[in-house]
């Protein structure tokens, strides 16, 4: 840019010669000099404000179109993330200890129709009850000639069913996407997984919801996505259960039970390799609850969980357990066992009679009711009821299936002394064979609480001490003669030592008013081996008469206990326990001093 | 000069183009990719799924049993029994100086009948 000067030489000699002022040129050359500068000035603020505008528009523009654009569009998956997406199933899967598949999902179709879309109702009625006998064609025909927009047909088709309709070929007729809920394995460890059904339903999908056992119980946990589709696994061993299942089930119909139930639990982490309760049912097509008549009848009831029954003699080592534990007795202590042993008008008997005195192991071993009576009458009512709490008899078990939390062991309403002597020998306290075997196996494992769990566990439970090494072993001793010399003599099973406990009860009348004659709960708690426990077995029989001898015979020794045995025999090898010899048992050296 | 800056700006704004456009591309490219692999896992899942559930139905415990009690002529499958548990020296060593003499692949020696 040429300025211009502020004295130009030809405007300055021309003003001179008029005899003006030449500094007037001057001054009025720098007023228009400041002016340019001023209009430059402003034109160049101007500009930079117009730009920060068109800025600060443009910003705010795209922060609210990108807003308006997140809150009216629709959430996609993420496409281009690196992340291994993970399209699991609905459902996590159910295994065994050892990742076999309990439980799993299907992908199925449910069948659904649109009668305003249906070309010949008449015949659609025909062919589909010709594919599906169970339906009603009157009531088919009825709907599809009615006002109904919509209706279910089928909740699961197989892939031959659904070809089936697909060849009948009427528009109306549609397919729904399901996913279903599959036990592999059929009637094994029903009532432990319980069975699962459809919740909230649409036509592209359903909710799969668990209706009882472990898939009620852990429902949220198998549906919850964040899990990722892992599996839930739970600590039963499918062969175990299987083979004690067959066993079982022979002895149930061998020794005519209407019922049977078996609890095989490890003693040291609480876990259940096996829970049996027979009848059972089949959890892909779980029947109806019954209406009518006693739980009990119904196959869904879980008698080893929810079944509750005065357990009998399975009780009386308790009450010899505790009294070795408060020194009222040593296993040699004499009790007097003459009887009928008389409290008011109540009389308790034995099953025979046993001489006027035996030894506390003794009183195990036969199995003697007034024997056991007089070591409670000595522990007495608060004694007792502390023990057995601590031992878990007057809660309902911790046991993993939504079953089991209300099952409450009915105790007497007012804990008298009769009362502590009846439940001495397991008369007048009514807890589940879960709760006998949870009891035998803090004896087992040396004396500590044990709650018994469905889910895997690796360590051991580390329980509140309820007795001492000493009294358990005192305990587990006595047990193993019960089986060499006692009432359980069918329960040897070489190898294995077995020690354990028989149990007969009789069972009440369900209308109140006394108990049956001819209807027992027969029970052998035992534990094996018992010179090294690891497994608490239980088996538990209704209403089992053996007739092989001349007069039927209803006592555990001869139901309950050979079924137990051959349970152990097929069992033990399944778990990795080698037979082996018991060791002898050396004569106990009492230190003494001068 | 400043027509040469000029120039090399323009070309490098080109070839920026053209380099954005390729790779705009093969994002797109790479995504439809993506979709169709994960389609892909999510059919070999659930197919996986299902062959699981076969698998598992075909070994469930109540068949195995009932085909080796049919199979017990060729297979003689019994229940394990705790008598079947031996020891290690129970276990014979196996015969020293053993010479196979197979010419042919599907020569079976039948020496040393040692179970």
């Amino acid at each position: 840019m040429i300025r211009k000067p502020l004295r130009p030489l030809a405007s300055i000699l021309r003003a001179r010669d008029k005899g003006e002022n030449p500094d007037v040129i001057e001054r009025e050359n720098i007023r228009q000099r400041h002016e340019e500068m001023r209009d430059t000035g402003r034109a160049r603020a101007e500009g930079r404000l117009f730009i920060m505008a068109i800025l600060f528009f443009g910003a705010f523009i795209t922060v609210g179109a990108r807003m308006g654009i997140v809150s009216y569009s629709e959430a996609v998956e993420p496409r281009t993330s690196y992340s291994v997406s993970k399209i699991v199933a609905q459902r996590a899967d159910i295994v065994d200890r050892k990742g076999r598949i309990l439980a799993t999902n299907l992908e199925t179709n449910s069948l659904y129709a649109q009668p305003h879309h249906m070309i010949d109702k008449e015949r659609v009625a025909t062919e589909l009850v010709a594919i599906f006998p169970e339906l009603d064609e009157g009531r088919l025909k009825k709907d599809f000639t009615g006002s109904r927009k919509f209706l279910w047909i089928k909740k699961k088709l197989s892939p031959e069913q659904k070809q089936a309709v697909h060849d009948i070929g009427d528009p109306g007729l549609q397919f729904g996407a399901r996913e279903m809920r599959l036990y592999p394995n059929g009637k094994l460890a029903a009532h432990v997984l319980g069975g699962a059904s459809f919740g909230k339903e649409d036509v592209h999908a359903a909710e799969v919801i668990g209706v009882a056992g472990v898939e009620k119980q852990f429902d949220a946990e198998l549906r919850d996505p964040a899990n990722g589709g892992k599996a839930l696994t739970l600590s039963l061993d499918l062969t175990v259960q299987t083979a004690a299942e067959r066993v079982l089930h022979g002895g149930m119909k061998l020794m005519n039970a209407k019922g049977a139930a078996a609890v095989l639990m490890d003693v040291h982490t609480g876990e259940l390799i096996s829970l049996i309760s027979l009848p059972d049912f089949d959890p892909n097509d779980r029947p109806r609850p019954k209406i009518k008549g006693h739980a009990s009848d119904s196959p869904l009831f879980n008698r080893a969980v929810q079944g509750l029954y005065e357990l009998g003699s399975t009780f009386k080592i308790f009450t010899a357990a505790q009294a070795m534990e408060l020194g009222l007795a040593s296993p040699s202590t004499l009790i007097k066992t003459s009887g009928p042993l008389r409290w008011g008008k109540f009389k308790i008997r034995d099953f025979h009679y046993y001489g006027s005195e035996l030894s506390l192991t003794k009183v195990i071993v036969k199995s003697s009711n007034i024997g056991t009576a007089r070591m409670a009458q000595v522990i007495g009512a608060k004694r007792q009821q502390d023990f057995l709490r601590d031992l878990g008899f007057f809660d309902p078990t911790s046991v993993e299936v939504v079953e089991a939390s209300g099952i409450q062991p009915l105790l007497p309403s007012n804990w008298s002394e009769l009362s502590t002597m009846t439940i001495s020998y397991g008369h007048g306290l009514s807890a589940s064979p879960l709760h006998l075997a949870a009891g035998y196996a803090t004896i087992a494992n040396g004396g500590t609480r044990v709650l018994p769990t469905l889910l895997k566990r690796e360590t051991a439970q580390e329980g509140r001490r309820v007795m001492s090494q000493t009294s358990a072993e005192q305990a587990r001793r006595m047990l193993r003669k019960v089986v060499t010399e006692g009432t359980a003599s069918f329960g040897e099973v070489p190898g294995y030592a077995v020690g354990g406990k028989t149990g007969t009860a009789d069972k009440p009348k369900e209308n109140g008013g006394g108990y049956y004659d001819d209807r027992v709960i027969a029970t052998f708690a035992s534990i094996f081996p018992i010179h090294a426990p690891r497994y608490v077995l239980v088996v538990s029989l209704d209403e089992p008469i053996e007739t092989s001898g001349p007069e039927p015979r209803r006592t555990a020794g001869w139901t309950a206990v050979p079924v137990a045995a051959e349970i152990i025999t097929r069992v033990a090898p399944l778990l990795g326990l080698r037979p082996d010899v018991e060791p002898g048992h050396l004569a106990d050296i009492t230190l003494t001093s001068n | 000069m400043r027509t040469i800056l000029l120039v090399l700006t323009a070309m490098a704004v080109i070839g920026l183009a053209v380099w954005a456009y390729q790779e705009n591309y093969r994002t797109q490219h790479a995504t439809v990719e993506t979709e169709r692999l994960q389609r892909q896992i999510g059919e070999a899942r659930s197919r996986l799924a299902m062959l699981k559930a076969e698998w598992a139905y075909l070994n469930r415990p109540e068949r195995l049993r009932d085909l080796a009690e049919i199979n017990y002529y060729d297979l003689q499958l019994l229940p394990l029994r705790p008598e079947q548990f031996g020891k290690i020296d129970q276990v014979a060593y196996p015969p020293t100086g053993l010479v196979f003499d197979l010419s042919d692949a599907v020569d079976v020696s039948s020496q040393g009948d040692w179970p």
